[in-house]
């Protein structure tokens, strides 16, 4: 910069923090109360392609399709088909590092959810292991009412 | 009539860590009065500047409307403003249709980040995720990126040797582009020390908080005589935007990238891509994105980026010689900072990386999480 003057200049702390209340969406509704309630997740299908998507949504992004009302019952139990060992601290996550994000393939789904898998040593976890929610104890009212997956089996 | 667009001035300041001894709109009215200066362009409602197109965001500027804070130093009061809000190389596309469509004959495109004023840069793009599903896990670009790099790491072979090449090439590039953020030169066997950060993804392998600004006045080709000997003609764009759940997307599949490129490519003309360019700018925001993106573009041939980059893909096909985002620009300028070096390039101007015999270049940008959006430009001389 041309100017790059740097006595007499004065950096002002501020933040951000402002509460909000989002609609979670018809759709999304049913999702987390159910989740909440019956300790069940849903997905639903497309007809058209026979896709069951998880999260939910209204429509198939594919087919153009209306899905809304195609609810079905996935597992909470799946396979880990992607995962990432995070190792930063950061305000924003959810655990402190080391901990892992898994993209996880519930049986019944045809779309992998991403959450957290605890119960492994992060440098330990492998594509097509199987892990199932564990549910949180009390409602957190949002989708950490699974508070994370863990391997059903010890791992080798 | 068909118009034609051409780029008559860039304007930029140095990419920094962090330039905390200017506000973003003094780094803006640097590029501004630059573009006055090499131009002489006016702000007359018949021969001038009616319309002015910007690129910022509203979460790193810490204000909503964040184009609202630079209107005056942009030029843009009292006459047209419109924000982009993603990477600002669709702000260049847009600049193009205005042109293209008749209703302009000048743009004003002015981009501004600074990636140093907030806290963590990955609390910022966690915010782009939505609150329901991805956010409360925290999700951020940083770890998407590193389910994405997994993937292509497993499907192709991709090392972490191969990943060490092109963090050391993008250094070696970045030292000999002008207004490049300066940083450390590595060895390979230094990057492969780097911590993991979000595995696979090593901290070199991510590029580094930076601030910058940019500034282009684009043109229909018939007066860009008015403000410059040497402009370069804008021939294509096409952008694309993938499915929004990682999920539901194929994250090595190039389905929104080939999109992109096959729209930008009829508008060009082109029909082989490996031949008839000359010089390819791709948004790595982390090393493994190199390869990837080259293969989305078409110019690995049957190879995938491996065994390309082996074949000394990346040097051939004057991949990143600007030393890419990998070396250092912020967010949201990724693909700005890609068409201002095309546009060096095909000027001449680039200095020790200058290729010669240069035709025609392309400059890619991405937004969102692990390249949800493509935007391709092609520049030819
Ligand atoms: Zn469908």
């Amino acid at each position: 910069m041309k100017n790059s003057e740097e006595s007499d200049s004065y950096i002002i702390h501020g933040k951000l923090a402002l509460p909000y209340t989002y609609f979670a969406g018809r759709t999304g509704s049913t999702f987390l109360t159910t989740l909440r309630d019956q300790r069940i997740i849903m997905g639903v299908k497309c007809t058209a392609c026979n896709r069951v998507f998880v999260p939910p949504r209204q429509t198939c992004e594919r087919c153009m399709a209306d899905i809304r009302s195609q609810w079905v019952t996935v597992e909470s139990q799946g396979k880990v088909v992607n995962h990432t060992v995070i190792r930063y601290q950061d305000k924003h996550l959810p655990r402190k590092p080391p901990f892992v994000l898994a993209m996880i393939l519930l049986n019944g789904a045809d779309t992998p959810m991403t959450h957290i898998l605890e119960g492994v040593n992060p440098d330990r976890v492998v594509k097509g292991m199987e892990v199932a929610a564990v549910f949180s104890p009390a409602t957190t009212n949002t989708l950490l009412d699974i508070d994370h997956f863990e391997p059903v089996a010890e791992p080798p | 009539m068909t118009r034609n667009v051409s780029i008559c001035a860039m304007a930029q300041i140095k990419n920094q860590p962090a330039i905390w001894q200017h506000r973003f709109q003094g780094m803006l009215m640097e590029c501004f009065e630059s573009i006055m200066e090499q131009t002489q362009v006016t702000f007359d409602m018949d021969t001038g500047l009616r319309n002015v197109v910007t690129c910022s965001d509203d979460v790193f500027d810490a204000r909503t409307i964040s184009d609202a804070a630079v209107t005056d130093v942009v030029g843009a009061h009292f006459r047209g403003e419109e924000k982009v809000a993603q990477d600002g190389i669709s702000a260049l596309g847009y600049a193009m249709a205005c042109i293209l469509s008749g209703h302009d004959d000048l743009i004003l495109v002015m981009g501004h980040c600074k990636e140093s004023q907030s806290e963590s840069r990955n609390m910022c793009t966690n915010l782009s995720f939505d609150p329901f599903y991805s956010r409360p896990l925290g999700l951020d670009y940083l770890n998407a990126a590193a389910f994405q790099a997994r993937a292509y790491m497993e499907e192709t072979g991709l090392t972490d040797a191969h990943l060490a090449d092109i963090v050391v090439r993008s250094r070696q590039n970045g030292a000999h582009t002008r207004h490049a953020r300066e940083n450390e030169q590595v060895t390979a066997k230094e990057v492969m020390a780097s911590p993991l950060v979000a595995d696979p993804i090593r901290q070199m392998h991510h590029y580094p908080v930076t601030d910058w600004a940019v500034g282009f006045l684009l043109c229909c080709e018939e007066r860009a005589h008015e403000f410059t000997d040497n402009p370069v003609r804008l021939t294509g764009f096409g952008s694309c935007m993938d499915s929004y759940f990682l999920g539901d997307r194929d994250l090595t599949a190039h389905f929104a990238l080939k999109k992109a490129c096959a729209r930008a490519y009829t508008m060009a003309g082109i029909t082989d891509p490996e031949k008839e360019l000359d010089l390819v700018e791709l948004n790595d925001a982390c090393a493994y994105q190199l390869p990837l993106w080259a293969e989305g573009i078409g110019i690995t041939g049957k190879a995938r980026g491996p065994k390309w980059m082996e074949a000394g893909g990346m040097d051939k096909h004057h991949v990143n010689l600007s030393g890419g985002m990998l070396n250092g620009n912020p967010l949201m300028l990724g693909g700005l900072a890609r068409a201002a070096y095309g546009f060096t390039q095909l000027q001449g101007t680039a200095g020790i990386n200058q290729v010669t015999g240069l035709q025609r270049a392309l400059a890619h940008g991405t937004t969102g999480a692990a390249g949800q959006h493509h935007a391709v430009l092609i520049l030819e001389k």
